[in-house]
């Protein structure tokens, strides 16, 4: 049915950390192999254009230093390095202490960034879809395809901002991530296991699972704590998947690198006779 | 986003077709027939529409990955716009194929023009339907300009009044009426494409690639692709066109969809000996353009998942 279900109180999701990401696809991998299945064959695997569906795939990326400009200015940002004229304008600075120094100016940083089904709230692509086959799940909102009722019009791919949807040619249906909900509740699995394959997959630790409609579950407070957000929330589509950005950068200068060295002090009186005299002796 | 010639053939032909029943449905719901002769012209405008329309969807069903299930495509006319057009479309048919049997077995007037003023309202809906599946998407900007369901209207109205004009009695004053809409509505689906992509050049996506990965402010620019190969959201979604194709492509879109039949339309009133052939050809010509025009309409828009590559 792509009329959606009334809110549902569990809102399953993931929290990908983009402080702790490498980008070393192990997520985007292990999901592959677990879904090999469920995301049909790909086409000319080991030919000259191999082609094929991913419910994960990782992006790396170039961020810019951004540079602050002294509060005066009306606390203006100013891109460093941006060539277009689309910035608020104002002139290129170098960062160090008199742009304000620490914690204003954030260095360039690589960022890799895994991309996939977000299982929104109000998900445009479940409610395009003209046979049913895209619904969200009434108990824990886990957006899905039903492979047997979908017609490949790929309508729900065109609704998704977030290139969640890709159409398999092998086997002419829509595929997308299913937040491994046949692990999840599988009972077969030991509880440790009942995670998303990409989230037990992660070396770095970078990718969680849980209830992000409990404020009081581990992801929850995760994000509360690291400011997690939501990836274009003015379309609308209330993504549940939070991401959690890079902590701030030192930048610049160490904060002491122009103060002087600390005096050591050294009280004679305290010593014991040996080591005064030995002082003396040292200090001639 | 790709544009998909079985699309492009689905939505210029139906269209058409369901522009030609709107004005037949009109005129059938107006006014008894002239003479004898319109009745079978009015029969033959019903059955061009169903050719036209029905070439139309079985050209969108190339699009479809299982087209043995498109039937289920009837079901979730609640929420999606694509199925309000299925179901519109079938309405459309029955009310076409109603009309028409009432035509030939001379059913009573009342219920004929019931049935023509029907046909009417549900083409032109069954359009705006088609319409609204591009226009509700927010992902791709471009589509979501208050001229797109407009232009999906006009293109079905004046398309739709070329056939129109050989299924009917054509008296003096009918032609003149009829010269002067069809001069009027090449006009204004000139200047409302000309608008609509002027709009379109001066208007930036309402998202930077640092919003698109949570960092918004950011100047993020791709360092490696996730891929090295092409995939699906690449093929479908990254389409590019050049800016100076584009420029091309549209004027010979505005030469086919409105100069050409506006002249034919001139040619037919200053010699009407010319006046079949002529809007034969303004008619190819019209379709010709808005196939263009639809190709466009699909290769300029940009959707929002090209901001991750």
């Amino acid at each position: 049915m792509t009329m959606l279900p009334p809110p549902s109180k569990k809102k399953l999701g993931l929290v990908i950390d983009l402080d702790t990401c490498v980008g070393c696809h192990a997520c985007a991998v292990s999901c592959k192999q677990w879904n090999a299945e469920a995301a049909g064959p790909d086409v000319d695997s080991y030919g000259d254009a191999p082609s094929g569906v991913w419910f994960n795939r990782v992006h790396s990326y170039e961020v810019a230093p951004q540079v602050l400009l002294p509060p005066g200015d009306g606390a203006r940002r100013a891109d460093e390095g941006k060539m277009s004229g689309c910035s608020a304008g104002g002139p290129t600075l170098t960062p160090g202490p008199s742009t304000g120094g620490r914690g204003e100016t954030q260095p360039a940083m690589t960022l890799h960034f895994p991309r996939s089904c977000l299982h929104c709230e109000t998900p445009a692509c479940v409610t395009v879809c003209p046979t049913g086959a895209s619904f969200k799940r009434a108990e824990d909102g886990i957006v899905l395809v039903d492979d047997a009722k979908c017609i490949g019009c790929k309508l729900c791919s065109w609704a998704c901002p977030y290139g969640a949807r890709e159409y398999s040619e092998a086997t002419g249906t829509m595929k997308k991530c299913t937040l491994c909900v046949d692990r999840i509740h599988d009972p077969r699995l030991p509880e440790s296991d009942r995670k998303p394959a990409c989230v037990q997959a992660c070396p770095t630790g970078a990718r969680h699972f849980g209830d992000l409609g409990d404020p009081d579950s581990a992801v929850s407070k995760l994000v509360a704590d690291r400011g997690g957000v939501a990836l274009m929330p003015e379309l609308g589509y209330a993504p549940v998947n939070r991401y959690l950005p890079p902590r701030p950068r030192r930048a610049g200068e160490a904060p002491d690198a122009h103060a002087s060295p600390q005096e050591e002090t050294l009280d004679t009186a305290q010593l014991p006779p040996l080591l005064r005299w030995l002082d003396r002796v040292l200090s001639r | 986003m790709n544009p998909a010639f079985s699309i492009l053939f689905f939505t210029t032909l139906s269209g058409t077709g369901f522009g030609l029943w709107c004005w037949l449905g009109l005129r059938i719901a107006a006014h008894p027939p002239l003479s004898p002769y319109e009745g079978i012209g009015w029969a033959i405008g019903l059955l061009l529409g169903m050719a036209l329309v029905g070439t139309g969807v079985l050209a969108s069903l190339l699009h479809l990955g299982k087209p043995l299930r498109v039937w289920r495509a009837f079901s979730q006319w609640r929420s999606a716009w694509m199925s309000r057009e299925g179901v519109l479309s079938v309405a459309a048919l029955a009310a076409a194929l109603a009309t028409l049997a009432l035509l030939g077995l001379h059913g009573p007037p009342v219920a004929l023009r019931l049935a023509a003023a029907l046909l009417s309202l549900l083409s032109i809906a069954a359009v705006a339907c088609t319409a609204m599946i591009y226009a509700s998407l927010k992902p791709i900007p471009a589509w979501r300009h208050r001229l797109v369901v407009p232009g999906y209207l006009g293109f079905a109205l004046v398309g739709g009044l070329l056939p129109f004009w050989p299924c009917i009695a054509v008296t003096p004053p009918v032609a003149r009426t009829l010269g002067i809409a069809l001069v009027l509505g090449g006009v204004v689906l000139a200047a409302l494409k000309l608008r609509y992509w002027r709009d379109l050049d001066r208007t930036a996506l309402p998202f930077t690639a640092g919003d698109a990965v949570g960092l918004p402010g950011r100047d993020v620019s791709v360092f490696e692709r996730p891929h090295t190969e092409t995939n699906y959201l690449l093929r479908e979604m990254g389409f590019v066109l050049a800016r100076k194709h584009a420029s091309k492509l549209r004027r010979i879109a505005l030469a086919l969809f409105a100069l050409v039949p506006i002249l034919c339309a001139a040619i037919a009133w200053w010699q009407p000996a010319t006046a079949i052939p002529a809007m034969a050809a303004g008619a190819i010509a019209f379709q010709l353009g808005a196939l263009v025009e639809r190709w466009l309409f699909f290769a300029e828009a940009k959707h929002l998942v090209t901001l991750y590559y």
